[in-house]
């Protein structure tokens, strides 16, 4: 049989690798392969995936938390202590066999094999290298938001397509909570829309908390969730989420380090670090982050007034570029904001060739293309997406279809140098298309489901279409430049283990 | 990487005469003292016991293996001692006769935890501890060691 286990220990630097080489001597004694993962203080190599796949039981002679534990599930387990291991391995080869053979049996009897989970990367492997480390802090936060994404994202888009772009205008108390009828198909639209903009405020904070858990552990969770919430007071966004996720965790971790007296230490990681660190994580955001990016906002704002009137396919240009800079954050806002308004001061009365429609149409299409471009790239080029990645590109579809920006988030946070500059290229390129053909809109959202209120229809399609594969392709050759860092730690890791076996 | 060794012939005991596990881990940190490589004697045997009362560190074989992480310790070192009438390290199968004191900084380097993580997977090899037990004088022991337990 072949057996896959973790080892651990308080100290990681004696009966960690004592256990795994007792385990493997004696499994080899047994007739058996065993490959352990020593999770010590000489940093953990992780098992090959393909081992885990093939292991007919798993062994958990672990005395911490087994990181990683979601690479098992499905598998049989055999958990036993680490002394043990070192003690008795004969007796857990044997339990493991014991639990290879029931779980033979019952899927023999019927039992339906347990799949596989597609686990997201949550945890940080502690000898990864800094890049690699901060893309692990990236992608713990990013594999939390991805539901809320998907899920606030599509109810969004749900609601739209039932109850028109005008829901965004139906209010939570009158129209849904004293006012629904279930005949009503506004009502069954206010609140989708209503859950799922719900939803979609718990993106930021979660992605925030998340980062500050894999930096700091569990208190890192209050200063990254409150660092993250705070972004969004402050108009921030994503990115300022994923600033408030780093200075949450790393003041939570750097106070989880003071050396403190022994009766207060109990106290420290629910207590005070949490209660410190959240007080200095909020006084960063909102007096130091807050200020400057007001004044940048206001000023952007007026700077694009003072541009009303010049060449408006090098405005369409810029406010594509706007849009996708940040997904719904400072920039990304004042670029909406302007046509938004725009809207507004041209009225009804206006014609559809109108610059303010024109440049709506711009905007419009421009935040669409972002989801849209990396949905395609995850279809066509795979292997270069984590699997929550590819899980959340086949949302954005919907999501980008529907002018939801948002759910281009998940990529941005994760990889933010390579895939921002991409969503821009293709955005700024699909502004400065709709300008061209002269399309006008007249809804301030919807995405497709707007379209019989978008004048020459077809250019705007056509832009949408072109600022899709221009994004995807240029995700794509930025991505493939170079192999994702996870791999590299991978490797950097088993040089120590030929160091260990040797 | 450091060229200290993890052990020399300094920091290997012989015959050594102790009445229980503490004694036993005096006299080893004393050996580590008197070469530098621990500069609060007290200080690291506290830390050591602290892990020991963890759960004790006896193994199947005659194995005491008392341990710990510690701000006392300057470089990273074992400390080797044969008790041919043994000291009981709370092992189910008997008290110890081969006793291996390792002292870690806190602050660990990856080369020096992959060196002593490979001392820890030779201890639990029955031909490694024969060797031990049969050297004849500190100096095969350290040499032994040193051999068995190196970066490639």
């Amino acid at each position: 049989m072949k057996f896959v286990g973790v080892s651990s220990c308080p100290t990681g630097i004696a009966h960690t690798y004592m256990a795994a080489e007792a385990l493997e001597q004696a499994a080899l004694a047994a007739g058996h392969e065993m490959h352990v993962e020593t999770q010590g203080a000489a940093g953990s190599v992780a098992l090959d995936p393909q081992l885990i796949a093939e292991a007919d039981a798993v062994v958990f002679a672990a005395d911490l938390e087994v990181k990683d534990r979601e690479r098992f599930a499905g598998k049989p387990i055999v958990d036993v202590g680490v002394k043990k291991a070192v003690h008795d391995p004969t007796a857990v080869i044997a339990a493991a066999v014991e639990a290879a053979e029931a779980e033979v049996a019952r899927v023999a009897a019927g039992g339906a094999a347990a799949a596989p989970v597609a686990a997201p990367a949550t945890k940080v492997s502690a000898n990864a290298g800094t890049g690699a480390r901060i893309r692990q802090w990236l992608m713990t936060g990013v594999s939390y938001m991805i539901p809320f994404v998907a899920a606030g994202g599509i109810l969004i888009a749900l609601s739209f397509m039932i109850g028109g772009y005008e829901i965004v205008d139906t209010d939570i108390v009158t129209d849904v909570i004293e006012g629904f009828s279930i005949t009503s198909s506004l009502s069954w639209g206010a609140l989708l829309f209503h859950v799922g903009a719900a939803t979609f405020a718990f993106l930021v904070p979660v992605l925030a908390g998340f980062i500050a858990y894999a930096i700091a552990d569990r208190p890192g969770l209050a200063p990254g969730f409150v660092g993250g919430a705070l972004a969004l007071v402050v108009g921030a966004g994503f990115l300022g989420g994923l600033a408030a996720g780093f200075i949450g965790g790393f003041i939570a971790l750097w106070i989880s380090r003071w050396k403190v007296p022994k009766g207060v230490r109990g106290v420290m990681p629910v207590v005070v670090t949490p209660l410190i660190a959240t007080f200095l994580t909020g006084l960063a955001m909102l007096v130091v982050v807050g200020p400057p990016l007001k004044a940048v906002s206001d000023g952007l704002t007026s700077w694009l007034g003072g541009l009303s009137g010049s060449n408006l396919i090098l405005l369409g240009v810029l406010l594509g570029l706007m849009m996708a800079f940040d997904m719904g954050g400072p920039v990304n806002k004042v670029a909406y904001a302007f046509a938004a308004t725009g809207l507004t001061a041209a009225g009804t009365a206006a014609l559809a060739g109108a610059p303010e429609f024109r440049i709506m149409a711009a905007v419009m299409a421009a935040g669409m293309t972002p989801p849209l471009g990396l949905a395609l790239a995850t279809a066509v080029r795979g292997a270069l997406f984590t699997e929550a990645e590819r899980e959340n590109g086949k949302a954005a579809w919907l999501l980008g279809a529907s002018f939801i920006t948002e759910g281009a988030i998940p990529f941005a946070a994760a990889d933010p140098l390579r895939v921002i500059p991409s969503l821009m290229l293709g955005s700024g390129i699909t502004g400065g298309i709709v300008m061209a053909f002269g399309s006008g809109l007249r809804a301030p959202h919807g995405g497709v489901w707007v379209t019989p209120l978008i004048s020459q229809p077809f250019g705007f399609i056509v832009a949408v279409i072109v600022g899709t594969v221009i994004t995807a392709l240029a995700v794509i050759l930025v991505k493939g430049l170079r192999r994702p860092p996870a791999t590299d730690a991978v490797v950097a890791g088993q040089e120590d283990r030929s160091a260990v076996t040797a | 990487m450091s060229t200290t060794p993890l052990i020399t012939a300094d920091l290997v005991a012989l015959d050594l005469e102790a009445a229980d596990r503490d004694e036993a881990t005096r006299a080893l940190v004393d050996l580590l003292h008197a070469q530098g490589r621990v500069t609060d004697p007290d200080g690291f045997l506290a830390d050591v016991r602290a892990r020991e009362a963890q759960m004790a560190t006896g193994m199947p074989g005659g194995i005491g293996l008392p341990h710990a992480r510690s701000v006392h310790v300057t470089v990273p070192s074992l400390a080797v001692a044969t008790v041919p009438a043994g000291v009981d390290f709370g092992a189910p199968d008997g008290p110890a006769t081969l006793i291996f004191l390792i002292a870690a900084p806190a602050e660990g380097d990856g080369d020096h935890l992959t060196i002593l993580a490979a001392l820890a997977r030779r201890i639990v090899r029955e031909s490694f501890r024969t060797s031990l037990l049969e050297a004849p004088d500190a100096a095969t022991v350290a040499e032994i060691i040193t051999r068995e337990v190196v970066l490639p």
